[in-house]
């Protein structure tokens, strides 16, 4: 992966302007959190992220998780895999799945404690357990770049943790949006803070302090 | 109260049925209508199942075209409602569906004669309309999120059955489900047209006197639609679909040389294939128009209209059947299954019963009309009336009625019965083929007289009449902002 970069990145909502200009490179292997108050305009970069790097491969994980309520948890994290496989073998896989991907997924779903649920449907779960579903979905992408929007809001403490641990694990480089400084601080090496859709602070984040980012909020 | 436009809506409907009756014809002229009645009621209640294999293939048959005719329209419907963003994709689906299944069904025996083609023809073509809209509908209204991140590279067809139809799929199988009820009843009713069908052996069974056996046919007929969620599983219909195929019987065999014939002189105006020139087509129109089309039309309309009413009458009293606010547990499933034998009833089959009893005019299919359409919109509205929570201290019975639930529910009745008001109008056109002068009648003449151009050109008006009569029904929907959806569809 080469570095990723955005430069003089602008989004208009009808007159008004969301987002931008802005500049903002990527370097493989980093982990970054986006912070700021909720509106400065987080989830749109990941958007325009996602679709600007989408044929790169690039996993997106979005706030409202996109699952497809009527498939079991097995199929949405399937999904994630959907491009690795012919049209063919997804359909069969839809009626009847293949051993050798339950054997992948599985595993995925143990890690995140939701292997119980492996065949239910997505929109008989919690709120939480859609999240890890979701969470699974992106890692199973096997991507090497990972937008996520707030991959672990409904989840609690040490919940959290492992789920967020599993994402930046399984993805050399991440964006994510996060509103947890705490989780911020701890699974990314470099924290943007976005204030009026512009970037209001960009720092390694061991010279990040809470007292910034409190100045975001 | 006045000043409401649904209710100043609800009134002008009302002064036109009343309008209207003077110039229907709405006599009781049978010989004996009432011991008529009185030997069927007989029959119902001592049916006769002595005649086992007759019984048993009028039902097997009737199973089969509807298996066969729904599948394929469902199977047709889907790949439409895919290309519905095209409007010429759009006017196709609308076009076919005002086509009665029946008409298509006349249109069918003239070239293909009584080959099973004909019956599953006439069921799959008008169903591939209405499937094709309605999966349309139900498609649209899926989330487009999960297919926005699915990962790059992933082909059409299986984006496509991962997002939208996986997410659709439970509302697509409900859908169709109550499609294929829907089917049961179009299969029965083809019967009355000459497919081996429940119409065929009611109608012989009938000119024959055999009560009991009329009696035992539409019993065995009720039983068929009441049991259908017992029988019809996601995991049986597989095999009932392919082995439907097998049971249409054979009928006789499609003559080709009929079907050419049929497309390149029958239903070429008489005119142009006797080379008289556009002049002489213009003389057979207007003649065409005056002496059959608008006769048919203005009869057409006049029965629709009284028909829609009464239907709206019934259904406000009927509805308390189906709700909870007015039924207990022992009165709750009996209304249900008064509702069921009401919707379950094809318009069809009540009018040539009434028909036979009553004699010819236009008040069996008035009735006919009202109490199937009523069943139907009363249980719909029922259902509705179960989701509002009254508070304790609500009033009982006719004040419950009159203050709480019915004007709450007075906007989606409007809703459904503007719904039905094309569904009421292509029946009363249909209904014509029993004797009534409506434009089906003259379809049926027509084609008795072997003037084929003459009848395409009349089932062409009744198509196009269908039409503007939904783009009314809409156009009033949206005035009066009553929403309504496929979802909100039995």
């Amino acid at each position: 992966m080469q570095t990723l970069t955005l430069t003089n990145l602008v989004a208009d909502y009808g007159e008004q302007r969301v987002l931008g200009p802005l500049d903002l490179a990527i370097e493989p292997g980093q982990k970054i959190a986006l912070v700021g108050k909720s509106g400065a305009g987080k989830s749109t970069l990941l958007n325009l992220m996602h679709q600007r790097w989408r044929h790169t491969g690039a996993a997106l994980m979005p706030q409202e998780l996109g699952l497809v309520p009527s498939l079991s948890v097995f199929h949405n994290v399937f999904m994630g895999g959907l491009a690795r496989r012919a049209t063919w073998y997804n359909l069969v896989s839809l009626m009847r799945p293949f051993r050798r991907d339950i054997d992948s997924i599985l595993p995925l779903l143990e890690q995140l404690d939701i292997a119980e649920k492996c065949w239910t449907a997505a929109g008989e779960l919690s709120g939480g357990q859609r999240q890890r579903v979701a969470a699974a979905r992106a890692i199973h992408q096997q991507s090497d770049l990972l937008l996520a929007d707030e991959p672990a809001s409904a989840l609690d403490g040490p919940m959290a943790v492992k789920v967020m641990a599993a994402l930046t694990e399984a993805h050399p480089t991440a964006v994510l949006a996060l509103h947890d400084v705490e989780l911020a601080l701890r699974f990314a090496d470099r924290v943007v803070g976005i204030a009026d859709g512009q970037i209001a602070l960009d720092q390694p984040s061991e010279r990040v302090k809470t007292q910034d980012l409190l100045a975001l909020y | 109260m006045w000043q409401s436009a649904t209710v100043r809506t609800s009134l002008g409907f009302v002064l036109v049925a009343a309008a209207c009756v003077f110039f229907a014809d709405l006599d009781i002229s049978g010989h004996d209508p009432w011991g008529e009645l009185n030997r069927l009621f007989f029959g119902l209640i001592q049916p006769s199942f002595a005649n086992l294999d007759y019984l048993g293939e009028a039902l097997v048959r009737t199973l089969a075209f509807a298996f066969v005719g729904v599948g394929l329209g469902a199977g047709a419907g889907l790949l439409l409602a895919l290309m519905f963003g095209s409007r010429i994709v759009r006017t196709f689906c609308a076009f076919i569906r005002a086509i009665h299944e029946l008409f298509w069904a006349l249109i069918f025996l003239q070239f293909f004669g009584l080959h099973p083609l004909t019956g599953v023809l006439a069921i799959a073509i008008p169903y591939a309309g209405v499937f094709g809209k309605v999966y349309a509908e139900i498609l649209d209204e899926s989330d487009p999120q999960p297919a926005q991140i699915l990962p790059f590279g992933v082909g059409t067809v299986t984006a496509l059955i991962y997002t939208r139809i996986s997410q659709a799929w439970p509302h697509l199988t409900s859908y169709t489900y109550y499609r294929l009820e829907c089917g049961l009843r179009s299969s029965a009713v083809l019967g009355f047209v000459g497919m081996p069908t429940l119409g065929f052996y009611l109608e012989s069974s009938f000119s024959q006197g055999h009560y009991g056996e009329v009696g035992a046919l539409l019993l065995l007929f009720y039983g068929m639609i009441t049991t259908l969620r017992f029988w019809v599983r996601p995991r049986l219909v597989p095999l009932y679909l392919l082995a439907a195929p097998f049971l249409l019987g054979s009928g006789l065999p499609i003559r080709w040389d009929n079907v050419t014939r049929f497309f390149t002189e029958d239903i070429v105006p008489a005119p142009l294939r006797n080379g008289e020139g556009l002049g002489e087509l213009w003389v057979w129109l207007l003649e065409l128009l005056s002496t059959e089309a608008l006769p048919g039309i203005w009869n057409t309309l006049v029965l629709t209209q009284i028909a829609l009413v009464i239907t709206g009458v019934l259904t406000l009293l009927l509805y308390p059947l189906g709700s909870r606010h007015f039924t207990n547990r022992l009165t709750g499933p009996l209304g249900h299954i008064v509702l069921v034998v009401l919707r379950s009833t094809p318009e069809y089959l009540l009018a040539f019963i009434l028909l036979q009893l009553w004699g010819p005019s236009m008040l069996p299919a008035v009735v006919a009309l009202a109490v199937h359409n009523s069943g139907i919109i009363g249980h719909l509205i029922g259902r509705r009336s179960n989701e509002i929570t009254l508070r304790p201290d609500a009033p009982n019975g006719i004040e419950r009625y009159a203050y709480e639930l019915t004007p709450r529910l007075y906007g989606p009745f409007l809703a459904f019965l503007f719904y039905r008001w094309e569904i009421i109008m292509r029946e009363t056109a249909i209904l014509g083929i029993l004797g009534i002068a409506t434009l089906g009648f003259y379809v049926d003449s027509a084609i008795q007289e072997i003037r084929f151009d003459r009848a395409m050109v009349l089932i062409l008006i009744t198509a196009l009449l269908n039409i503007g009569v939904d783009i009314l029904a809409r156009y009033l929907r949206r005035r009066l902002h009553l929403r309504h959806t496929a979802k909100s569809e039995p």
